[in-house]
């Protein structure tokens, strides 16, 4: 290779990845450079290390790490990178904690489109500075063609829980009101409409949304009443408050009349013959809160442009059998159970 | 939602329910079957048992096409999804279905054969024509609402001369599965009534249900599956009941007519003929109850071309499935109902289908045991 050849840049419009560019030498270094630090770009990742030094204040922290191999990897309202970002730094945020740094690690089948590669660093780059989390180490591989599905993305993050706040899935008791932040069903439904074997036309957009500041309001006004919270993500509504009910020994008991489902996702979800309750969210919360508590945590979340549509879904009831049980808009009841077996594949 | 909500409303259900509770004479009780799954679902996905007066007992039928697909045929499926260079295609409730030994098309597709879960039948079209060098099989179940699409994609193979495409057929006809539910009525349970089915009726019609009114002097009514169709058509049943009438009734004129549509029944006529004999998951061999593909069209018929041959098996001795589709034992009356028998872990097919007796009642309505436990 020529001098001349190696400086050339990275074919962005009609390159693909190749086995080299995970391979250690100077092609490695270059998809780093052009693609990721371009994108990422902050003071830690301009130093070039393996791993990355920060300051940290006295107090507790904590630490997350999440997996994202969705597809479609580009949806309505987002993609895989915006959605790394968002739901590493929700799963911080429902300690009540204020997230501080991502770390992100790219496995990559090799014949990947450096375009696509490059659109998903970047929306990654500009969800984390709107978001105010960087993504300050990170790691990339390249496997061959076929031992992956285009790219898979895993996010770490680390937060500081402010003082005295000790959020966990096992506190929510009878009496507790428990909050949704907004509509369910936005962000599977608009997966779904762009899976190729569904694909159907619907204005719904992702909710995928960075949920921190949410958080941070709720948690200044309410942080002592706030048991636990969830963002409703693979398995819905449903899923968490199963897994609540579970952890905490209680059961639930929610209207299905007060469930803010926007039309369309009703109408989709019908024609696809699935529940709402089951489908994923990506920008929403749950929040379990004492009775004394919720007026303000709702009044907190209604002001927050991502809490708009908040609402008291429900409440924890005592119940050995941790029933989640649902009074329908028809007026009778049933039980929202535990989804059996999954027919709708990788949605986050 | 337009045209949906307007069947799902709250306060008209309350109405409907109050009608119920006034038109029912608490002297006496009524047993009335929804044939369907589509009802059995909707019954436990809105908790209408509890708008329900306690002498109005709903028995889940067995109008759920996988929960009375008998064993046997998921072994077959196994059989032709082992062959070398098939792809079976299938819906997606019809993977978890246990076969003999525990085996189910997941667990073979997770051994390496070539199933993949299609959304209708026209994927597996799609599917034979983009790769013609694999023999697409489509895994056809149902009753007569999923016949036409079957009958198309045979009619659209033969245009499109698609040579690896063919049908492995069990569809299933409404009308001899009720016959025999009502021969059976020695067996313990006394059905005063039926909801009879919606999607199936907006093809076959109302006109051939006449004759269960008539000859076995039972009322049907033709029902939506919409909560409030199915509230209504209650209504509708313990009205005749009370009159002592056996009419055929039909709730859902928006949809369903006397004689259905003639050019779907003409479609399937054209391409199915009737077997001699079937068997039924609860219900045994069935004479005149199914389809199979008609000698002309022989090369779609996956059983011939694959020579395949029937089996017989068992079902898990302990499952009461069979019981539960005749209407003679609920779900919580099955002792593996909830223990080892769950949606994860289903031992018979009632378990597996959301329209399944037996996983409707646990997904949606199983709290209902404990408080009735609690009052015993
Ligand atoms: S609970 Fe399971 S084993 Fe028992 S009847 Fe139902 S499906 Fe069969």
């Amino acid at each position: 290779m020529s001098a001349r050849q190696r400086h050339l840049k990275l074919d962005l419009a009609a390159g693909r990845v190749e086995l080299s560019h995970g391979a250690g030498g100077r092609a490695m270094a270059q998809l780093i450079a052009e693609v990721f630090h371009q994108a990422l770009d902050n003071e830690w990742l301009r130093r070039g290390n393996d791993q990355s030094a920060f300051d940290v204040a006295a107090g507790r922290m904590v630490m997350t790490t999440d997996g994202y191999v969705i597809s479609p990897l580009f949806f309505p309202g987002g993609d895989i990178g915006s959605l790394a970002v968002h739901g590493t730094i929700n799963d911080v945020a429902m300690a009540g904690a204020r997230p501080l740094y991502l770390s992100a690690s790219f496995i990559i089948e090799e014949g990947f489109r450096l375009a696509d590669l490059k659109k998903i660093a970047d929306s990654m780059g500009r969800a984390a500075r709107e978001a105010g989390v960087p993504v300050i180490t990170g790691d990339t591989k390249v496997v061959e063609r076929g031992k992956a599905d285009g790219v898979f993305i895993s996010t770490a993050g680390v937060g500081v829980l402010p003082h005295g706040l000790d959020l966990s899935a096992d506190k929510a008791r009878p009496g507790d009101k428990v909050l949704l932040s907004g509509s369910l069903g936005d962000h599977g439904v608009a997966v779904m409409s762009r899976r190729q074997n569904l694909a159907f036309e619907t204005t719904i957009q992702s909710d995928s949304a960075a949920l921190h500041g949410l958080v941070g309001e709720m948690v200044a006004v309410a942080g002592a009443g706030l048991r636990v919270m969830r963002d409703p993500t693979r398995g819905g509504l449903a899923a968490t408050l199963n897994e609540l009910a579970q952890q905490s020994c209680v059961g639930f008991r929610i209207d299905e009349d007060g469930l803010p489902i926007k039309p369309q996702v009703a109408a989709a979800c019908e024609l696809l013959g699935i529940d709402p309750l089951y489908v994923a969210n990506e920008g929403k919360l749950i929040a379990i809160v004492a009775p004394e508590h919720t007026d303000a945590a709702l009044a907190a979340m209604r002001a927050h442009p991502l809490g708009r549509e908040a609402a008291i879904i429900g409440e924890v009831v005592e119940d050995e059998h941790r029933f989640v049980q649902m009074t329908t808009a028809f007026g009778g009841g049933r039980i929202v159970d535990w989804l059996a077996g999954d027919q709708l594949p990788r949605i986050c | 939602m337009k045209y949906v909500d307007e069947y799902r409303d709250g306060k008209l259900a309350r109405g409907v329910a109050a009608a119920i509770a006034r038109d029912s004479d608490p002297a006496r009780n009524y047993a009335l079957m929804e044939f369907c799954g589509g009802h059995t679902h909707a019954i436990s996905r809105y908790g209408l048992e509890d708008l329900l007066p306690g002498n109005v007992r709903m028995v889940h039928g067995p109008g759920c096409p996988v929960c009375v697909l008998p064993v046997g045929r998921i072994d077959m499926a196994l059989q032709l999804a082992a062959k070398p260079n098939v792809t079976l295609c299938c819906y997606g409730d019809l993977m978890r279905v246990p076969g003999s030994r525990g085996n189910s098309l997941l667990r073979a597709k997770a051994a390496g054969a070539d199933i993949r879960m299609v959304y209708s039948t026209l994927d597996a079209l799609v599917i034979a024509e983009a790769e013609p060098s694999r023999d697409v099989v489509f895994f056809a179940i149902g009753f007569e609402t999923t016949t036409p699409p079957t009958a198309l994609s045979i009619r659209l193979a033969l245009k499109r001369d698609l040579g690896n495409f063919s049908v492995f057929c069990n569809h299933v006809l409404t009308p001899s599965a009720i016959e025999r539910i009502l021969a059976c009525d020695s067996d313990g349970v006394r059905i005063d009534g039926f909801v009879g089915p919606a999607h199936v009726s907006t093809v076959i019609g109302t006109a051939p249900f006449r004759r269960f009114a008539q000859d076995f002097a039972k009322p049907v009514v033709v029902a939506g599956f919409e909560p409030l169709d199915v509230m209504q058509a209650i209504l509708m049943l313990i009205r005749q009941v009370n009159d002592g009438r056996h009419e055929v009734e039909n709730q859902y004129i928006r949809a369903v007519t006397e004689h259905g549509n003639r050019i779907a029944q003409a479609e399937v006529a054209d391409i199915f003929e009737l077997r001699e004999n079937f068997e039924w998951r609860g219900l045994g061999q069935l004479p005149d109850s199914a389809l199979r593909l008609k000698d002309a069209y022989a090369g779609f018929d996956a059983e011939r071309r694959f020579a395949l041959d029937d089996i017989s098996a068992s079902d898990n001795p302990a499952c009461e499935c069979g019981a539960i589709l005749r209407g003679v034992k609920r779900p919580a009356e099955c002792r593996l109902f909830g223990t080892v028998c769950t949606p994860e872990t289903p031992m018979g097919s009632c378990m597996v289908s959301s329209e399944g007796a037996c996983a409707a009642h646990w997904s949606y309505g199983r709290f209902r045991d404990h408080a009735r436990r609690k009052t015993a």
